[in-house]
């Protein structure tokens, strides 16, 4: 893949992953606290780990395949550390420092267990099917 | 624009620019360890600082948005498309499953302290979060 059009593959698929954050953001709005970006970042995590399994695992695959717009697009612009920072200075600033607190281990968790069920998944799977 | 044109116009973008400061960094340091993702999630931390400290947060980024295009664009869209989280967790997961802990707990530390306080330099440069 030319380095071109590697860069558009990524960039419309993390364009696309944007929308999506933002759109479920709209949905699950729940104002005190940032369940929707905890939701998308637990989400992300899940499918990029299942996506790389089943990647190794197929390595002619379709996911294989589009492994670049999935991946380092799809689930790279899904998902967002900027947005999670902020949140929890906000949270510091409105004087919620357990809630800030809170919400920063409950995201660690939450990440990375969903990476590991998303790999655990992804691997069980892969081996599975013929 | 359409607020959903301006957040997959910032999220395209933001991909495009996390793909090529991880290549840039990847190239430099080798992919010992994830340099690349920790680079992009501090750096992107800072200017969502700066943005948030010459905007305003976003409505409130713990409830309703307010709706405004230069948000979508910038916040929700490059900077939010630009860091992120799932890559953090499997590049986690993956040093874990390769017996690094140290490196694992580590990198985790890193991104969380670093991002965190570079989000807060950000939003004090920019003059405070209101």
């Amino acid at each position: 893949m030319s380095a071109w059009r590697g860069y558009a593959v990524v960039g419309l698929g993390s364009g696309l992953g944007s929308l999506s954050r933002h759109q479920l953001g709209v949905w699950l709005a729940t104002p005190g606290f940032p369940w929707a970006t905890l939701a998308v970042n637990l989400l992300g995590s899940a499918l990029i780990a299942l996506f790389a399994a089943w990647a190794a695992h197929r390595e002619h695959g379709r996911v294989a395949r589009w492994q670049p717009f999935l991946v380092a697009g799809f689930c790279g612009g899904f998902t967002t550390f900027s947005l999670f920072g902020l949140e929890t200075l906000a949270l510091m600033g409105q004087g919620r420092a357990a809630a800030a607190l809170g919400y920063v281990a409950l995201s660690l968790v939450a990440w990375l267990g969903a990476a590991w069920a998303g790999d655990h998944a992804g691997r069980r799977q892969a081996a599975r099917r013929p | 624009m359409p607020e959903w044109l301006a957040v997959l116009v910032g999220g395209t973008l933001g991909g495009m620019g996390r793909l090529a400061l991880g290549n840039l960094v990847g190239r430099r340091l080798g992919s010992h360890l994830p340099w690349g993702t920790l680079a992009v999630n501090v750096s992107g931390a800072l200017a969502m600082g700066l943005l948030a400290a010459a905007l305003g947060l976003p409505g409130d980024p713990l409830g309703e948005v307010t709706p405004s295009t230069t948000w979508a664009l910038l916040g929700a869209g490059l900077l939010g498309g630009y860091t992120t989280v799932s890559s953090f967790s499997l590049q986690t997961l993956s040093l874990w499953q390769q017996g690094r802990a140290t490196a694992a707990a580590g990198y985790v530390s890193a991104t969380l302290l670093a991002g965190l306080a570079a989000l807060a330099l950000g939003a004090w440069l920019g003059g405070g979060l209101p």
